[in-house]
């Protein structure tokens, strides 16, 4: 349905959707100013795009005295940690319950499934993990809970559904294992499948609160320590002086520094992948 | 073997000691995560006993065939809570919102962006709206406080001071969804754009011959073509409208707001691992499950009767 010729209507869509732009775009924008501005000038007016007065200091405080040092490494530790075991767990499982020669298939496929409509809900799993198996500041609770995410599971066993078999047919008259098939036949070739949920479980790892809320207080996340630092209200109002600088850092600045440091890493990866996970969303949305 | 195993899809081969010998390394790649799936997914499922029955901390240790059963006494008490009708009234006020307003702007979203024709431009708009879904929420309440909060991009833009985000009334709730809408525009509109690309484009040329405008093509037969979708997608958001996270809410909220942002789960929190009454929680928990699936099921039958395609 492409016209030859653009109609008034085609130019009114492009000005809605560069208003779109803007208003998606304009907080982030706000936020890396204020980043890079002056703490103390920020305090006049915090509405800006490009900084009036430019300065690194906030970031220097942020990462010599702010704190953050220790919860980043931790932020990345369980993103790439339980990025690589949830990819490789949810591959080798979703292999496996694809196979509908193995007997255990239909069974374990409906133990899996089930989970996805009914589950214990937040009071019960609190005292499983603390309680029951004491991983309470553990830094096993940020990968083993969500180690394998059932819906990932069931988008990488449509795609190696779609796969054809005979492949794996060759491969078994060649006298390989179910393993060695799994490993050297299909992984190879579900690498958009797998790119996809690695996106999903990266994403969900850097990003998710509530973990660290309710059970690892001690081990501090990126994104928990922004809470910690938003719900400091009282000190709305105080000024740090940056050592050997006479320029003062508020709890604004500290905030919007860590908030770009929280949010770089998603800017980078997403556009990546995206052509991935636009398929696999539909995908998923189909076999629901 | 190998050729029968995979070829005959519907095999009906007696389970034996033999088969699942032939079968162990397909064994041992899912039975790990089989006993995982169950410590973490089945035994929180059989923890809804704690629902019936009085658990704190101190019973807590007490096998759960010792504890005494106190019939439907959580419920009793979460319903004559002090808070419990406000927090029901949040919950469904902010769910309300969010399905009615979360729909309309993402389908307005789709639909637009299925007429723009620049096609560079379309793809740029796509891939930077889907930015604010990947962010976190703590990063959005960062951002949403510059934008909100007293002295903020809005009140500085209407010259007065709006108090958006600490006035205790359900305009709190505007505010919430409205963020919603603005982070998931752009995500919940794949779908709807997957659908549209399904539509027959000689649908589109038959329109065209009988004169149809763009407008009318959109409302003939856009909109009609993701019919399904949008009915499929408003059964499940009907479906989890109790479920409201308490995330979202406890990071845009703040003390003087927060009787307007207490939902379902965040109350259940409070009462459950805040004042460590175990079953109230568990009981707030269940309570939120059983509502959840009753409106799935009223939500599918309605669709059904209005002549929709059902859900399940």
């Amino acid at each position: 349905m492409k016209n030859l010729h653009k109609t008034w209507f085609d130019y009114l869509l492009i000005v809605f959707f560069v208003f779109i732009l803007i208003i998606t775009l304009y907080p982030f924008i706000n936020v890396l100013a204020i980043s890079f501005n002056d703490a103390t000038d920020t305090m006049k007016n915090i509405n800006f795009v490009i900084p009036r007065k430019f300065t690194i200091t906030n970031y220097k405080y942020v990462f010599e005295e702010g704190g953050i040092v220790m919860p980043l490494f931790i932020s990345i530790a369980k993103t790439v940690i339980g990025t690589l075991l949830g990819v490789i767990c949810t591959a080798m499982l979703a292999y496996t319950l694809s196979r509908q020669d193995f007997v255990a298939h239909k069974l374990f496929t409906m133990i899996f499934v089930v989970t996805m409509y009914v589950g214990g809900g937040m009071i019960p799993e609190y005292l499983l993990i603390m309680r029951t198996l004491h991983l309470g500041n553990n830094f096993l609770v940020y990968i083993l809970p969500g180690l394998v995410w059932v819906y990932n599971m069931i988008l990488v066993r449509s795609f190696i559904d779609g796969l054809p078999l005979a492949l794996q047919e060759a491969a078994r008259i060649d006298g390989a294992n179910d393993f060695q098939i799994w490993y050297q036949v299909v992984m190879p070739l579900c690498t958009p499948v797998l790119a996809t949920i690695a996106l999903y479980y990266a994403v969900g790892q850097w990003n998710s609160f509530m973990d660290t809320y309710l059970y690892a207080k001690d081990l501090k996340t990126l994104q928990f320590k922004l809470y910690e630092i938003m719900s400091q209200a009282t000190m709305q109002l105080d000024t740090h002086n940056v050592n050997n600088t006479n320029q003062a850092v508020t709890p604004m600045a500290i905030r919007m520094a860590v908030t770009v440091v929280a949010t770089v890493p998603i800017i980078i990866v997403y556009p990546f992948v995206q052509k991935y996970f636009v398929g696999g969303m539909t995908l998923g949305a189909v076999k629901n | 073997m190998a050729k029968k195993g995979a070829a005959t899809v519907q095999n009906k081969r007696k389970l034996s000691w033999d088969l699942i010998w032939k079968q162990r390394y397909l064994f041992f790649m899912s039975l790990p995560f089989v006993v995982w799936i169950i410590i973490f997914k089945y035994i929180p499922l059989w923890g809804w006993t704690m629902a019936f029955q009085e658990v704190k901390p101190a019973t807590f240790a007490i096998p759960v065939w010792q504890r005494e059963f106190t019939g439907l006494q959580n419920f009793m008490d979460a319903f004559k809570d002090r808070i419990f009708m406000q927090t029901m009234i949040n919950t469904l006020g902010i769910s309300i919102l969010q399905i009615g307003l979360g729909t309309i702007v993402a389908i307005l979203f789709a639909v637009f962006l299925n007429e723009l024709v620049f096609t560079k431009f379309k793809k740029i708009t796509q891939t930077v709206s889907y930015l604010p879904h990947f962010v976190s929420w703590v990063i959005i309440a960062s951002l949403a406080k510059n934008i909100f909060n007293d002295g903020g991009l809005f009140d500085t833009l209407t010259h007065t001071n709006l108090h958006l985000m600490s006035t205790n009334s359900p305009l709190i709730w505007f505010v919430i969804v409205l963020i919603d809408c603005w982070k998931e525009m752009g995500w919940n509109a794949i779908i709807y754009l997957s659908a549209m690309a399904g539509i027959d484009t000689g649908l589109y040329e038959a329109a065209q011959m009988d004169g149809a405008n763009r407008f009318q093509k959109m409302w003939h037969i856009t909109l009609p073509g993701i019919r399904p979708t949008i009915i499929v997608l408003l059964i499940m958001s009907i479906g989890g409208a109790l479920n409201v996270g308490m995330e979202r809410q406890m990071l845009l909220s703040n003390p003087l707001v927060q009787d307007h942002t207490m939902v379902l789960s965040w109350f259940s929190y409070i009462r459950g691992i805040g004042s460590s009454n175990y079953g109230l929680g568990t009981a707030i928990g269940v309570f939120q499950s059983i509502v959840s699936v009753t409106l799935l099921l009223i939500a599918n039958k309605l669709a059904g009767l209005v002549g929709e395609d059902k859900l399940i």
